[in-house]
């Protein structure tokens, strides 16, 4: 049996040891699985975690995977802050990115000025309409924003499918489902250092998601809104007391971690893809879930998981191509670890001991 | 052809029975496992697996159960052990069933095997339409109606169902009673993932012959929306699980007889009937609520 008593205090050393656990213990657990399977664990654990970062423009590419996981999380640590469910991001983000391309495919010939802040608001607004679904029918009619955000996912990817293939196809693709190309004032440009020179794939995107976790930061530690979300998420009848409203709450971090999602879908199609197809997004949105617990709800924290889980899907990359594992292989990583994050939090909140069950007491209770 | 369409419907349903039934169980002793859809994968792959190897379906079912519940096993640790939060607890489960599954399921794609014998009654499955209908469909289909009997039972007229409600209403009144909370939870745990490994088994062994990745397409999460939409009954899951089924291969036939609708706006319908059939059972909280467990999703440990 497990049986867990309340710390008083949580010390900040253990705070901080936790993500660093489950990450070592996620690395014991996953060799011992590809152990298991019959590869070669110390070869798997080498793809994974060292090819992606072997090389120093690799590093660079390391912050280009990380960009849409960073941008997206600091939207969910709203919404997991205040206790409401949105796991629908990766949706989200689809409608983003097709409510940016539209503007891009519409008015092609804007100008860059024009067309960069036209595309980000559209893309934000596309996200944040896709996320008031479940959070107006939550609060309007109290169905389950679990249920509803996932299952509008599956509704977008099919959206976004036909949308492709059928009106926003380009004549000249010879059948295949692409939209045109985006002229050149609606793609992100890469970064150029003078001297050096291109650094790998690293997007100007980048940089606005670092900023745009500053900001989701700033808004959450120094804000009202900050505090009314983490108020209603800690202690929901003290924030009904103090007159905060529960739907109002629900209503703007649905919104927040919509748009989020949705600015993260345009930056992810402006930046390396540059056309809309059926697949533009590997399930960042679901990633994004990790990372947000990885840096346990914390969105400057987030910057880092966000680094950390981009190499795990970097190298499951890797891995496809040196050891022929399927790609999904990644998601046993990315589970074991919540799972390991999740336990670490239990430790972290309680003195945990374990002991055999106490046989007598249950006697007595069947006696009884 | 008005009785094969039918005859697929409820094959179609058959897995979310299993799939809702169960988590309908677990749902009641007061835990939410959103995992469903990692159960139902893992039970797919395992049962799939088993079968080709061993040649033998049953044991195939077998293994896809098994592996469903070593998978719960592992959420039922965690969530009851360790008092993790079960909707990130549940969603962890989705993903590492899903990656594990596609893992150990690599090397099963591109094979095929033939589904469950069909259980005939003799000359009952030889009257013209009803025999069809109702006498001439595979083991599993019977067990599916036989388990939503079995649990309507259990938790209406059965000691022990009464105490898995009264844990999943009130976990401090029923742990001052002396009742285990947490052992109860585990088992009602273990028997959803018992249950979601026997549907997923039921997609590669019986629906489609093959393995593919992340096959369940979404299933699990309409078995979570069937226990809210039966609002926690066993029998209406039957209901909902046919209307389900009903619109899923209502989209296969709109497309195999040329509708005009684009394929894909016919495929979203089971997701968008999903959130229509959430609000119109939601809106109304005392219907929605009546059976509700009041400690559902809420974290026990003894020594609060």
């Amino acid at each position: 049996m497990i049986s867990l008593t309340p710390r008083k205090e949580i010390p900040l050393t253990l705070t901080l040891m936790t993500p660093l656990v489950a990450i070592a213990l996620t690395l014991v657990v996953g060799a011992a699985i590809f152990g298991i399977l019959g590869y070669d664990p110390l070869a798997a654990l080498y793809q994974f975690f060292i090819a992606p970062v072997s090389r120093p423009y690799q590093v660079a590419d390391l912050f280009v995977k990380a960009c849409p996981l960073i941008i997206i999380a600091s939207g969910l640590v709203f919404a997991y802050r205040a206790n409401v469910w949105n796991i629908g991001a990766e949706g989200q983000l689809i409608l983003g990115a097709m409510a940016a391309g539209f503007v891009a495919l519409t008015w092609p010939n804007l100008p860059g000025p024009v067309m960069m802040p036209a595309m980000i608001i559209a893309g934000m607004l596309g996200g944040l309409a896709w996320g008031m679904i479940p959070a107006l029918l939550k609060t309007r009619f109290n169905t389950n924003e679990i249920l509803v955000s996932l299952m509008l996912t599956y509704v977008a990817v099919l959206f976004i499918d036909w949308t492709v293939r059928g009106p926003w196809r380009d004549p000249m693709s010879f059948g295949f489902p692409l939209t045109p190309m985006y002229a050149d004032a609606a793609l992100i440009s890469r970064v150029e250092l003078p001297g050096i020179g291109r650094l790998g794939q690293l997007h100007w995107g980048v940089a606005g998601a670092l900023i745009f976790a500053l900001a989701a930061w700033f808004m959450l530690s120094r804000s009202i809104l900050g505090f009314q979300v983490k108020v209603m998420g800690d202690a929901p009848r003290a924030g009904r007391f103090a007159g905060f409203s529960p739907a109002m709450v629900t209503i703007m971090v649905m919104g927040i971690s919509g748009g989020a999602a949705g600015l993260a879908g345009m930056v992810e199609v402006s930046a390396n893809i540059g056309q809309l197809q059926p697949d533009i997004s590997f399930g960042y949105g679901f990633t994004a879930i990790i990372v947000a617990f990885l840096a346990r709800l914390n969105p400057l924290a987030v910057i880092i998981a966000g680094l950390v889980v981009a190499l795990a899907e970097l190298g499951g990359d890797s891995a496809q191509i040196a050891l022929a594992m399927p790609k999904v292989v990644t998601g046993v990583f990315k589970g074991i670890l919540l799972f390991m994050l999740l336990a670490g939090e239990t430790f972290n909140r309680y003195h945990v001991t374990f002991s055999l069950p106490h046989r007598a007491r249950m006697q007595g209770d069947s006696d009884a | 052809m008005l009785e094969d369409l039918i005859l697929t419907v409820l094959m179609t349903s058959v897995p979310l029975v299993y799939a809702a039934t169960g988590e309908l169980i677990v749902e009641r002793s007061g835990v939410l496992n959103l995992g469903v859809e990692g159960m139902m994968l893992m039970g797919a792959v395992s049962a799939f697996g088993i079968a080709m190897v061993s040649g033998s379906l049953v044991l195939g079912v077998i293994a896809g159960g098994l592996a469903g519940m070593l998978t719960a096993a592992l959420f039922g640790i965690l969530v009851l052990g360790f008092a993790t939060n079960q909707v990130a607890t549940g969603l962890a489960l989705t993903i590492f069933g899903a990656g594990l599954s596609g893992l150990l399921g690599a090397p099963l794609i591109g094979h095929a095997i033939e589904g469950l014998p069909v259980l005939r009654i003799p000359f009952l499955s030889e009257l013209p339409t009803v025999g069809k209908l109702v006498f001439s469909h595979d083991l599993m289909a019977y067990g599916a109606v036989i388990l939503v009997a079995a649990v309507a039972y259990f938790l209406k007229r059965t000691r022990a169902g009464l105490v898995l409600r009264a844990i999943g209403d009130n976990h401090d009144s029923a742990h001052a009673l002396g009742y285990s909370v947490l052992g109860v939870r585990f088992m009602a745990v273990l028997f959803g993932g018992l249950m979601a490994g026997f549907g997923g088994a039921y997609l590669p062994l019986m629906l489609t012959p093959h393995w593919a990745e992340g096959m369940t397409a979404g299933r699990g999460w309409i078995a979570l929306a069937l226990v809210v939409f039966a609002s926690w009954m066993p029998w209406r899951v039957l209901v909902g699980a046919l209307i389900f089924g009903g619109i899923t291969i209502m989209q296969l036939a709109g497309q195999a007889r040329g509708w005009t609708i684009p394929s894909q706006f016919l495929s979203m319908l089971p997701y968008l009937a999903t959130i229509v059939v959430l609000v119109l059972i939601s809106r109304n909280r005392e219907f929605s609520l009546a059976n509700s467990p009041a400690c559902l999703g809420r974290a026990f440990h003894a020594g609060k």
